[in-house]
């Protein structure tokens, strides 16, 4: 009797412990697969029901992905807006990071200079684009101003607050080695930072598909913005719905881009916390 | 003329004296423990010698020569190594030689020359969360020791330590010293470890050094479990016991 249950209670704590090895062993993109593939199933189960100016579902957006590719007018309008985007974008990293390292370093700067990139982080950017087309025309200058301006603000921020957060001892490291201010600057400051910087540099993303989209509306209607609202305008929905997840699916992937060079650049960050950024 | 002088140093942060007149010489060679409670200002002490933070009044000399702000003639140990995590353990220790302007292929070669000092060749190439609290530690004094300093100074470097870890070092320390007879200066609260390790302790409390205690143990002091067991080393132990209590009695009432 007693080794029955003995027995028993070995099986229930294997089966136990089967389990969370079910729950543990699964590789994450399985069950990302399967979610997205769940979730896009239902979209097309539910989305056919819906009135076709209201709503649409995955299938018509296919469709019309490959209406859109055939005719060119894709690709055209996605070299139109990754331009302004990356110049844009690009140069908001090379001033941003730059300006936030010399505004946490330095008192003075930071006293003199850090309330207008508060200011400029908290301002509503998008309420300026209309006067921003008076200065920058209708072209491709003021969309890479318009993502400028939305991401550099959020790349200085973090790669400013970055520095603060370096802890005081590291530093005095390279006060007792005699650094110099420049070899304190690239060798601590700058490599003790860097997980700021990439998040400042993700964050930056989001923000310029967003200045990119809302300038693409605003100005000269044209890119993937101008399609958005073309389609729109025509209660075309599928073929609104194409721009819109693709630029969706582009923010993700550069985003991933982000995190990959941040193990490129400082492989000694994800050995530390044991886990890969997302 | 004594190799490293501290003559009446004094920091005051507002109207709190940290240090309120703070001397003495140290010979070359020599190791000086600076004990005493949490707030005596004995890192404050060591802090103003390697020039992190400035006196308000007084000055330190060594080797003759008055010092203002950091230099290479002493080498700071931090009290939690204070590495930095993306260097290997190679490259941390090279890192005073570096800002020291050394180049390759001296750098690695007089790196490498400290590594094995410290005895933590296999771990050459390890990031410094490879490490465990002791070897950071090593990797700690290696990188001073490297750019070759006059005085060596020590701000609790062992405090963060377990005991068994800690002995350890203290064996590595007084076997190093023995080598290269460096002048040391070390903070720390630990009786043990001043009787073990120095040869003068000056006791410290309110920012004053209260009484200096000759330790007459002789040098090399290889074998410790004699000096644990030796009449010397319980009178001394007892004797700095008693001046940390006298003090804080006397500040208790």
């Amino acid at each position: 009797m007693t080794t029955d249950t003995e027995i028993q209670a070995s099986a229930r704590v294997e089966r136990r412990a089967g389990q969370a090895s079910w729950t543990t062993t699964v590789p994450a993109w399985v069950i990302t697969t399967l979610s997205v593939a769940v979730a896009t199933g239902l979209w097309e189960f539910f989305g056919r029901d819906v009135n076709p100016l209201l709503g649409t579902y995955p299938s018509a957006i296919i469709k019309a992905f490959f209406s859109m590719l055939q005719t060119g007018r894709l690709q055209d309008a996605l070299i139109q807006s990754s331009q302004p985007f990356i110049v844009g974008y690009i140069v908001a990293a090379i001033v941003g990071i730059p300006v936030g390292l010399l505004l946490g370093r330095y008192r003075i700067l930071e006293s003199a200079l850090g309330i207008y990139v508060t200011a400029g982080y908290a301002t509503p950017l998008i309420a300026l684009v209309p006067l921003l087309i008076l200065w920058f025309g209708l072209g491709f200058m003021v969309k890479a101003v318009v993502v400028f301006l939305l991401s550099f603000f959020p790349i200085c921020i973090n790669t400013w607050f970055g520095v603060k957060a370096v802890p005081k001892t590291m530093i005095e490291v390279g006060t007792a080695f005699c650094a110099s201010q420049t070899a304190i600057m690239r060798g601590i400051i700058l490599p003790a930072t860097i997980p700021y910087i990439m998040a400042g540099l993700r964050l930056g993303i989001g923000k310029a598909v967003i200045g990119i989209v809302i300038a693409e509306f605003l100005t000269a209607i044209s890119g993937l913005g101008g399609i958005i609202i073309t389609s729109a305008n025509s209660f075309r929905t599928a073929e609104m719905f194409v721009p819109v997840i693709l630029i969706m699916v582009l923010a993700v992937a550069l985003t991933a881009l982000v995190g990959w060079l941040e193990k490129y650049v400082a492989p000694w960050q994800s050995e530390i916390t044991g886990h890969d950024s997302v | 003329m004594a190799h490293l002088e501290v003559q009446n140093i004094t920091k005051s942060f507002g109207t709190h004296h940290a240090l309120a007149g703070v001397s003495f010489n140290v010979e070359k060679g020599d190791v000086v423990a600076l004990i005493g409670p949490s707030g005596c200002g004995k890192t404050t002490a060591l802090r103003i010698i390697m020039g992190l933070e400035t006196a308000t009044s007084g000055q330190v000399k060594v080797a003759g020569r008055p010092v203002s702000g950091c230099g290479h003639d002493r080498g700071m140990v931090f009290q939690h190594a204070e590495l930095l995590p993306w260097r290997n353990t190679l490259s941390n220790i090279g890192y005073g030689l570096e800002m020291k302007g050394m180049k390759e292929p001296e750098l690695s070669r007089t790196a490498m020359h400290y590594l094995e000092l410290v005895g933590l060749t296999l771990a050459k190439d390890r990031r410094p969360h490879q490490l465990s609290g002791g070897m950071k530690q090593r990797v700690g004094i290696a990188r001073a020791l490297a750019i070759d300093p006059e005085v060596l100074l020590m701000d609790e470097p062992f405090g963060a330590l377990d005991s068994q870890t800690r002995e350890g070092l203290h064996g590595e320390l007084l076997s190093i010293h023995a080598k290269t007879q460096k002048t040391i200066i070390f903070v720390t609260h630990d009786l043990d470890e001043a009787v073990m390790l120095a040869d003068r302790v000056a006791v410290m409390h309110a920012g004053k050094i209260s009484q200096i205690i000759p330790i007459e143990l002789e040098r090399p002091r290889l074998d410790m479990r004699a000096i644990r067991t030796s009449a010397e080393y319980s009178k001394k132990r007892t004797l700095i016991w008693e001046a940390l209590h006298d003090a804080g009695v006397s500040a208790a009432a």
